[in-house]
């Protein structure tokens, strides 16, 4: 497969790279300009990165979308895995069902995800008269909700590569369904069950559209405080926010990737002994 | 015992049942029914008086998948022809800036495109501009196939990525000339990557609103602005906003229902992982 | 029966309406290598998983030891099973499969250990303790597979197709290893396959299945040399099987010859199912035998040929060590013994 590949497709590359990271080189290098204007560079410094960490509103929201984005995302794993389990086992017919509703929140846009729940929201406090305020509470029944379908996603495969008698298997050396499922299953299966756990982190940390609809007033996440932010204009020291979430995600993605890597040429010299 | 594990999916489909499917009932539910509570159309016809804005979402989001397929199927292609070791680098690379929040990086194209912002002021030096070039359609066409590019390029790259080279041999072996090879071999095979990214992004970029509110200024309402005004703006009318979401679902039904004429299975799974 | 070990009664099966076992009933002694023998979706493997505890009967008992267990989950079987692709655990060692059951089981440390590596000893795998699982070749894999099953000392031990994924030359190793684990560990073994050379090779017993009810059973010998029906016929080794007619007892007639033969009972003018071996089948000059024929074609098989004749309106297939030149005419006799006698497999059976 490895093949030379020509100039034309190099220069076309760089340019689309080019075009994907400039905003945000941009943002890094206007994130230590003085000037608060954001033309022109008058000198360097790290007031914004100082005053971000006094900003009061951006560490309350900071800790709000920690708290939502944690919450949710566990809670998603745990009822996404049982589905998944669940899902594994149904027939044929009723598979493709389940796996056509898992598809509705992540195919559907955002904000149709968004005014259906808060719909539900309002509809419940007013006529149903339950006291659900909107706040933190329905901000996690909301990232629940679209976090599920990633975690089911990531683990069905999982358990789709297993062997179909490895649960027999450990029956039949003295497991009951308990311990076959925990000494067994999980084991397998968890790769995936973390992977959809993350990717339930990350979109809930990242969620703007659905957070802006079902959060209200009060419980602001960083998403919704940046929002709040940009519309007032002035506000250098979101360079250097993004500076900071940039250079956070770049760390993780190496550390995880290189830990991976290492992993790989490990097995792969054991292969060869 | 395999009908105890099936039960295990039972929490998520109420889950879904109540946070998934009742809510997108209320929305049907609140476009039928008049603030009195009553049957009504009202709302579905006054919808019309935005055909203007409709139109105008869905046209700046044909341009922007358009030109997304434009400048994303080359860059693919030319991914999906490197060893396994660069096409993983190269994907991280596409993706990165998807890690960092969505609405960041929609605040850097404000910074660049400003009337003092640092393309203005770049080309200042050159004895040009300043040009207007924020709060244009443009802006908002380049805010989408920014922001949504790398979903045109992923689910294309992972259609080409199973195009074997000896296919391409194979055409080529046969006397078909590079251009021939590409129309009569690797396009057709790329369809279902060419339909399910087409899909990817229309679906976000028609129902924007953050990407028209922060580079189209006032002049380039789109649908999510109107839903947003809805619910959370002045004109607070949810029947009216639930009647325009309507609207919109059966605009993205409708856009999926035609891709799927190309490709009877849209890959989400791949995409995601 | 002395000794019986396993005792299936009436089983019955079903899945999605369909019977998988017919009322299925069987003995199986203590020590007894038994196969069962059949092809894909005859029940074989369901009897397997019947006594495994992975699938219960509809309706009918199944003993063990003379008790009753027909809901008793599988782990609390004295039974260990090898399963198809061997089913190991990935995310462990050689050694902590191997030492699996012992240890959900909570034997010492000390005794885990020892019973381990004594097992490995005996499937030759000593000094693969630490290897991952995916890094064993097929055959290896498969001896982890039976030390992890045999090293709970189980009173049974089930093998469903265990060898169906090696190639030749492995299986054949493989079958000569396992009978000499089934003698020295001096258990049961039931084994399931659709390859009738390994049943025969290996068995005390074998038990020819087919559409969830038994055919025929008994010894590897019995099974070859005398089989029930056309079936069995067919299934175990080649055979030329031809309609005929039991003229009375001691005579039949078929492609228009009439024959002597040894069996008698199946009444005047009765129709059957003649089955002769390859064989058994004589090739002498044309006119001197009862059959004659034109050879079609002739194939080199290593340790015979094999020739296609047509005769008499049928096709024969003859193993004989000396070739002949195709389109010649030869003659054929079979010895009176080597004919073997069937009632008529009903249509569709």
């Amino acid at each position: 497969m490895k093949r030379k590949s020509s100039a034309l497709s190099r220069i076309y590359t760089a340019v689309i790279m080019a075009f994907l990271y400039m905003p945000i080189l941009v943002l890094i290098v206007l994130s230590f300009n003085q000037n608060k204007s954001r033309g022109a560079w008058t000198g360097f410094t790290f007031d914004w990165y100082r005053k971000l960490f006094t900003n009061r509103l951006i560490l309350g929201a900071f800790v709000n979308t920690m708290i939502v984005a944690l919450v949710s995302s566990v809670a998603a794993t745990l009822i996404g895995t049982a589905a998944a389990l669940g899902i594994h086992t149904m027939n044929k017919w009723m598979k493709k069902a389940v796996r056509m509703l898992t598809y509705i929140p992540i195919m559907s846009p955002e904000i149709i995800m968004g005014v259906s729940l808060m719909l539900l929201f309002v509809f419940v406090r007013t006529e149903l008269g339950v006291p659900l305020e909107l706040g933190l509470l329905t901000l996690i029944l909301s990232h629940i909700t679209f976090n599920i379908p990633y975690v089911i996603f990531n683990v069905l495969p999982k358990l789709r590569q297993m062997d179909s008698y490895a649960y027999d298997a450990a029956l039949d050396l003295g497991c009951n369904p308990w311990q076959a499922f925990y000494k067994v299953i999980l084991p397998e299966i968890m790769p995936g069950i973390t992977a959809g756990f993350l990717m339930a982190v990350t979109y809930s940390l990242d969620d703007f559209v659905i957070s802006y609809f079902t959060a209200g007033p009060t419980s602001q996440t960083l998403p919704l405080a940046i929002w709040g932010q940009l519309r007032r204009r002035v506000s250098p020291e979101m360079n250097a926010l993004s500076t900071i979430i940039f250079v956070v995600v770049l760390v993780l993605l190496l550390v995880s990737n290189l830990s991976s890597m290492r992993r790989e040429r490990r097995g792969r010299k054991a292969v060869r002994l | 015992m395999k009908l105890h594990t099936r039960l295990a999916s039972v929490p998520y489909l109420l889950w879904v049942v109540v946070f998934t499917i009742i809510p997108l009932l209320l929305i049907i539910v609140f476009a039928f029914t008049g603030t009195d509570g009553g049957f009504t159309i009202e709302n579905i016809s006054a919808v019309g008086r935005y055909t203007d804005v409709i139109m105008k979402s869905i046209w700046l989001a044909a341009i922007a998948t358009g030109v997304s397929l434009f400048l994303g199927y080359p860059l693919a292609y030319i991914i999906s022809r490197h060893s396994a070791r660069q096409q993983n680098v190269s994907l991280m690379l596409i993706m990165l800036p998807m890690w960092m929040s969505f609405l960041l990086r929609t605040f850097a194209w404000m910074t660049l495109l400003e009337k003092t912002g640092v393309i203005n002021r770049l080309l200042g030096l050159a004895g040009l501009g300043p040009f207007e070039l924020i709060n244009t359609s443009g802006a908002v066409v380049l805010g989408m196939v920014y922001n949504y590019l790398p979903f045109m390029i992923l689910p294309l790259h992972s259609v080409m990525v199973k195009i074997d080279a000896s296919v391409i041999e194979a055409a080529q072996d046969l006397g078909a000339s590079p251009l021939r090879v590409f129309f009569k071999v690797v396009l057709p095979l790329s369809m279902p990557g060419i339909s399910s990214g087409i899909t990817m992004v229309f679906v976000p970029a028609v129902s924007t609103f953050i990407i028209s509110r922060m580079l189209g200024g006032g002049s380039n309402l789109m649908i999510g602005d109107l839903i947003d005004m809805q619910f959370l703006g002045n004109a607070y009318n949810p029947h009216l906003g639930s009647a325009i979401s309507l609207v919109l679902m059966v605009i993205i039904l409708l856009c999926m229902s035609i891709m799927n004429q190309f490709d009877d299975d849209v890959d989400v799974e791949g995409v995601l992982r | 029966m002395k000794d019986v070990l396993i005792d299936l009664r009436d089983l019955v099966v079903e899945y999605d309406g369909e019977r998988v076992l017919n009322g299925l009933s069987l003995q199986i002694r203590d020590k007894e290598f038994v196969t069962f023998l059949g092809p894909s979706g005859c029940g074989k493997t369901t009897t397997l998983r019947i006594i495994g505890g992975f699938i219960e009967p509809v309706s009918g008992d199944v003993f063990f030891d003379g008790k009753r267990i027909n809901s008793l989950p599988p782990y609390k079987r004295a039974v260990n099973t090898v399963f198809q692709r061997y089913a190991l655990f990935p995310h462990l060692n050689v050694y902590e499969n191997v030492a699996f059951g012992l240890k959900v089981k909570r034997l010492p440390e000390k005794e885990v250990h020892s019973r381990v590596e004594e097992m490995l000893e005996m499937v030759g795998l000593r000094g693969y303790e630490r290897r991952g699982v995916a890094q064993l070749s097929g055959g290896q894999q498969q001896r982890v597979a039976i030390a992890r099953a045999l090293v709970n000392t189980p009173r049974v031990l089930l093998l469903d197709e265990p060898l169906g994924a090696l190639d030749l030359k492995l299986r054949k190793e493989m079958q000569t290893e396992l009978k000499r684990y089934q003698q020295q560990m001096e258990i049961t073994f039931i084994y399931v396959t659709h390859d009738q050379e390994e049943a025969l090779t290996m068995s005390d017993r074998v038990i020819v299945m087919r559409d969830g009810e038994i055919q025929q059973e008994g010894t590897p010998q019995d099974i070859y040399n005398e089989p029930i029906n056309a079936f069995v016929a067919d299934f175990i080794g080649e055979s030329n099987i031809i309609d005929g007619v039991m003229l009375h007892d001691f005579l039949v007639e078929f492609a228009g010859v009439r024959f002597d033969c040894v069996d008698k009972g199946f009444g005047e003018m009765q129709l059957v199912d003649v089955v002769v071996r390859p064989e058994d089948i004589r090739v002498v000059s044309p006119g001197e035998g009862k059959l004659t024929g034109v050879v079609e074609s002739v194939i080199f098989k290593g340790v015979h040929y094999e020739i296609m004749v047509d005769a008499h309106g049928y096709h024969w297939k003859i193993h004989s060590t000396l070739p002949q030149e195709v389109g010649s005419f030869i003659g054929m006799t079979v010895a009176p013994g080597d004919i073997q006698i069937m009632h008529r497999m009903e249509a569709g059976e």
